[in-house]
């Protein structure tokens, strides 16, 4: 017999959320849930772009930010500045001069919900925020989706156990909507998609966006960061990994 | 570890992560927040310094945040009252080394092409989907096959 799962789908943010809990089911894990919905729908509500009454609109036209949402936005301020210095101007929560830090929230809210689940007593994990995964506990098997054949996988990461984060970036469903910052466009040599493991999703996710932008150069520069493992596809389906101990 | 009809193979090209991983949840090796200036709201009169003022913009180089991951010290750059930038000044493990522990997690990594319906996944990532592409992802086929 399988363990039991406790799932949730959240619909925010303009993608979707799926939060699987490996655990018997009890009360206290599906308040949990309740909450961990809750909290992606207010992140929506705080940061979400399209929301004229949101704090990041807010900060965009200058306009005074509630106090209650005040330490968030500290907290997402402060860590896109760190992901700016640590990517070298590559990761940026400021495009044409308007502030958009959703490069990383998602990250930030899946990481967050998820701690509400491991405070309510769950040990096995897997969050994924439209594409991007955060584990702990396991084992967990994650697919990577082929960006040229869809309805595949291109690989699959297995997570014996621990923390554990897997954020993919590509062109998406709307072609390139990535662009490196330093120039305002896509990459020239672009991958076809690009596959960050870090501990963290908000790392994950920073480094994949913005190793996405770098191209080709997107394997050495990754390959000099610790305990960072990459994927990546490329537009002739040619593959190539970083990260192997 | 689950049974899997192509680990065997897979094994052969599986990939192993270094040992070493950036310590994200470690604690940094900088002083107590309580150390530090206290937080201040992100406006520009409540920063604890003033700088530049080229081009009609000014600088606060202002609170010292308390992030999971450790305190983000930020200058935030204003243009009347947008903030237009936020800098790190200080960012935790500006030493590399200092974000390196003993890996919890080892990855493998499976270089293989999978068809979804054969193979047991848990979760599906890929580059990040909308709510309508949700809809045709694989991510959806598993949720549904759940439901």
């Amino acid at each position: 017999m399988p363990e039991p799962e406790l799932h949730r789908v959240v619909h925010t943010m303009g993608t979707v959320f799926t939060c699987t809990v490996r655990a018997e089911p009890a009360p206290s894990l599906r308040r949990a849930l309740d909450a961990a919905e809750s909290l992606l729908h207010h992140v929506d509500e705080v940061f979400s772009p399209f929301r004229t009454d949101s704090a990041v609109s807010r900060v965009r036209h200058g306009r005074p930010v509630p106090g209650e949402w005040q330490p968030e936005l500290r907290e997402i301020l402060a860590l896109c500045a760190d992901a700016h210095r640590r990517t070298g101007g590559r990761f940026a929560a400021w495009h044409s001069g308007d502030f958009d830090p959703s490069g990383l929230v998602k990250g930030w809210a899946v990481e967050r919900a998820a701690v509400l689940l491991r405070e309510a007593g769950a040990e096995h994990v897997c969050l994924n925020g439209g594409g991007d995964v955060q584990l702990y506990g396991g084992p967990w098997r994650v697919g990577i989706t082929h960006p040229l054949r869809p309805g595949t996988c291109a690989a699959v990461v297995e997570s014996p156990g621990g923390p554990l984060a897997i954020a993919t970036s590509g062109p998406g469903e709307r072609g390139c909507h990535i662009v490196d910052p330093r120039t305002g466009a896509p990459p020239t040599d672009g991958l076809a998609s690009l596959t960050v493991t870090a501990p963290s999703l908000t790392e994950a996710d920073v480094l994949a966006t913005a190793a996405y932008c770098m191209g080709a150069e997107a394997r050495g520069w990754l390959g000099t960061l610790p305990g960072v493992a990459a994927f990546a596809v490329m537009p002739d389906g040619q593959t190539w990994t970083t990260g192997k101990g | 570890m689950r049974a899997h009809p192509v680990r065997r193979t897979a094994l052969t090209c599986a990939a192993t992560v270094t040992v070493t991983v950036l310590a994200l949840s470690l604690k940094p090796h900088h002083p107590p927040v309580g150390a530090l200036p206290p937080a201040t709201t992100p406006t520009p009169s409540s920063g604890t310094g003033t700088g530049g003022t080229s081009s009609g913009t000014r600088t606060v180089t202002g609170p010292t945040v308390q992030t999971r991951y450790g305190p983000v010290q930020v200058q935030l750059t204003f243009d009347g009252s947008r903030i237009v930038a936020a800098r790190a000044v200080q960012s935790p493990g500006g030493d590399p080394r200092s974000r390196q522990i003993n890996a919890s997690a080892v990855p493998a990594l499976m270089k293989e092409t999978v068809d979804a319906q054969s193979a047991h996944l848990d979760a599906v990532s890929g580059a990040t989907y909308t709510s309508e592409g949700y809809m045709s992802s694989l991510q959806s086929a598993l949720d549904q096959a759940r439901a």
